[in-house]
C-alpha cells in the first residue's frame, strides 16, 4: 500500500528536530532510516501529520572512543556499526551481533537510534545495550536526559521516549579485558528477525564464575535480562550441573508467545538451547582469555 | 493537501527538478514520474528486494525511500547498468548462468551484486549468499544466482588486472 498524508521536513540541527516535535505536539515522527516507519507508514498502522526528517543532521553518525566507553551517535548505520574496527576490537559481541542484523540494503540505510526507538521485541540492537548496560542520550526542546536501557524498553514497540524526545547517542561501556562473551540466534531464514537469540558476557574468577550477564530476546513483550540464572552463575565454578540449573531457570522465567512462526513451547525450549551454547562458548573464551 | 517538495535529483546520469508529493515512495517517483519501469515493486515493506536500487553507491530498498528525501542524490536502477547489446559484466553474467527466469526479481538481484563487488570485491560464495539473503526468487532456486556472482566477481577482477598490466 501507499503511506497516507503527512508534511515533511528536514532538519539541519538536533535542536530544530526537537523544535519541530515540539511543534507537532504528539503528531510528529521522526525519519532516520525509515526501514521499519516506511513499512508501518505503508501499510497504514500510523498517521503522523508531519515527518521531522533527521538524515541531514551533521555529526550524528560516529562510533568514537571515549575512554571506558564506546560513544555511538544515533544515526550510525547498521552498516558502519558492522564494519567499525573499534567495536570488533572493544565490543566483539556487539560485532558478531550486528551480522545478524537485516540485509545488506536495510543496513545501508537502518540506524542504532531507530532501531532503539522502534524497540521490535526480536531486533538485536535492544537486547544488546540491555546486555551491555548502555545509556541513551535524549534530547528533547525541554532538555536533555540519560536513560539506562534497563529503563527504556516498557513493551513491544513501546519505550520510555515521549513523542517529542530524540534519542542522540548511545554510551556503551567497554568490555574489560578477558571477556568471556557468546552470541546466539536461530532465526528461519538469514537476517529475518530472530525466534529467540541469547547473548552472554562473563569473566573467569580464579576458577569461578565472575559478573555474567545474559540477555535474551524473542520470548517476551521486550528484550531482558535473566537475572536468576546470572545470579545462579556467579562467584560459582563452572559444572555442567550449575549450568543446567541457569538453563532451567531461565526457561521457567520465560512466557514466549504463540505466533506463525514458532509456538510458545518452541520458543521456550530454543532459548535454553541457546543459552547453553552460548554459556559455554562465552566461558571457553573467558579461559582462553585468563591464559593469554 | 501537504506542501509539495522540490527535488534535483540525478537517475542514472540525467538531472531532473521536480515538485514531489511528501508521501511518494522513490519506487513510485521512478516508475510513474520517471517512466524507468525496470524497477519492481513486490511488497513494498522491504521484504523482497524486488525494488532495490543504488542510492548514491549503495543498495537501498526504493519502497522505503522517500522521493521527498532524495534531493541532490545520485540514483542509479537497473536501467543504468546496461543495454541489451552493450551489457554490464554483472548482466552478462546472470545472462550467461541462466540466473533468471521470469525476470521479475532480476532488477533487484543485480543493483544487490553491485553493492556486494563494491563492499567484498573477495566475497566467498557463503557472503555471496548472505549478501543476497534480502532478494527473494521464487523461480530458479537460487544456485545459478550464485553461480552468476561469483562469475562476475571473477570477470571484474581479471579485467582490472588486464588493465593494470596494460
Ligand atoms: C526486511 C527487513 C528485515 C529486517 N530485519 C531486521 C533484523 O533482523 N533485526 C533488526 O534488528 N532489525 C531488522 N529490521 C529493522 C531495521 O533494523 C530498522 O533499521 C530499524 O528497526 C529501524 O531503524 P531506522 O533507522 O530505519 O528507523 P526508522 O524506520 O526511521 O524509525 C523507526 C522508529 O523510530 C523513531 N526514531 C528513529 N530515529 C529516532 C531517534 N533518533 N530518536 C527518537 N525516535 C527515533 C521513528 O520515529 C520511528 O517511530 C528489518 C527491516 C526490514 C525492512
Ligand atoms: S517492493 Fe521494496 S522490498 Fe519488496
Ligand atoms: S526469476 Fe522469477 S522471481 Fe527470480
Amino acid at each position: 500500500m501507499k503511506p497516507p498524508p503527512f508534511e515533511y521536513l528536514a532538519v539541519d540541527s538536533v535542536d530544530a528536530a526537537v523544535g519541530a516535535l515540539a511543534e507537532a505536539g504528539g503528531d510528529g515522527k521522526i525519519i532516520a532510516g525509515g526501514q521499519s516507519l516506511l513499512p508501518m507508514l505503508n501499510f497504514r498502522l500510523l498517521r503522523p501529520s508531519v515527518l521531522v526528517d533527521i538524515n541531514r543532521v551533521p555529526d550524528l553518525a560516529y562510533v568514537r572512543d571515549d575512554g571506558d566507553r564506546i560513544r555511538i551517535g544515533a544515526l550510525t548505520r547498521h552498516y558502519m556499526l558492522q564494519t567499525s574496527e573499534l567495536v570488533a576490537a572493544q565490543l566483539p559481541v556487539l560485532h558478531e551481533a550486528m551480522q545478524h542484523v537485516a540485509h545488506l540494503a536495510i543496513r545501508n540505510r537502518g540506524t542504532i537510534g531507530g532501531s532503539l526507538s522502534h524497540a521490535d521485541p526480536a531486533a538485536e540492537l535492544p537486547m544488546m545495550t540491555l546486555l551491555l548496560d548502555a545509556n541513551l542520550d535524549v534530547r528533547s526542546a525541554s532538555g536533555r536526559r540519560t536513560i539506562g536501557a534497563q529503563d527504556f524498553f516498557l513493551g513491544a514497540l513501546s519505550t520510555a521516549l515521549e513523542e517529542d524526545d530524540m534519542v542522540v547517542a548511545i554510551d556503551v561501556p567497554k568490555l574489560p579485558a578477558r571477556t568471556g562473551w557468546a552470541f546466539e540466534e536461530v532465526s528461519r531464514r538469514s537476517g529475518d528477525f530472530a525466534l529467540a537469540c541469547v547473548a552472554v558476557t562473563l569473566s573467569n574468577r580464579e576458577d569461578k564464575f565472575g559478573r555474567v550477564r545474559i540477555g535474551m530476546m524473542g520470548v517476551g513483550e521486550t528484550p531482558m535480562r535473566a537475572s536468576e540464572a546470572e545470579a545462579l552463575l556467579e562467584g560459582q565454578p563452572y559444572s555442567d550441573g550449575l549450568v543446567d540449573a541457569a538453563i532451567n531457570a531461565i526457561r521457567a522465567s520465560v512466557e514466549p508467545n504463540t505466533d506463525l512462526h514458532a509456538s510458545s513451547d518452541y520458543r521456550r525450549h530454543l532459548v535454553g538451547i541457546l543459552a547453553e551454547r552460548a554459556i559455554r562458548k562465552a566461558w571457553t573464551r573467558a579461559m582462553e582469555g585468563s591464559d593469554a | 493537501m501537504p506542501e509539495a517538495v522540490s527535488i534535483r535529483i540525478t537517475v542514472n546520469g540525467v538531472t531532473y527538478e521536480r515538485s514531489v508529493e511528501p508521501r511518494l515512495l522513490l519506487s513510485d517517483f521512478l516508475r510513474g514520474e520517471l517512466g524507468l519501469t525496470g524497477t519492481h515493486v513486490g511488497c513494498e515493506h522491504g521484504v523482497c528486494g524486488a525494488c532495490t536500487v543504488l542510492v548514491n553507491g549503495d543498495s537501498a530498498r526504493s519502497c522505503l525511500f522517500l522521493a521527498a528525501q532524495l534531493d541532490g542524490a545520485e540514483v542509479k536502477t537497473v536501467e543504468g547498468l546496461g543495454t541489451a547489446q552493450a551489457m554490464s559484466p554483472v548482466q552478462k553474467a546472470f545472462h550467461e548462468c541462466h540466473a533468471l527466469q521470469c525476470g521479475f526479481c532480476t532488477p533487484g538481484m543485480l543493483i544487490t551484486t553491485m553493492d556486494i563487488l563494491s563492499k567484498f570485491p573477495d566475497a566467498d560464495d557463503e557472503q555471496i549468499r548472505e549478501g543476497l539473503s534480502g532478494n527473494l526468487c521464487r523461480c530458479t532456486g537460487y544456485q545459478n544466482i550464485v553461480r552468476a556472482v561469483r562469475m562476475a566477481a571473477d570477470n571484474i577482477k581479471a579485467q582490472a588486472q588486464e588493465e593494470a598490466a596494460s
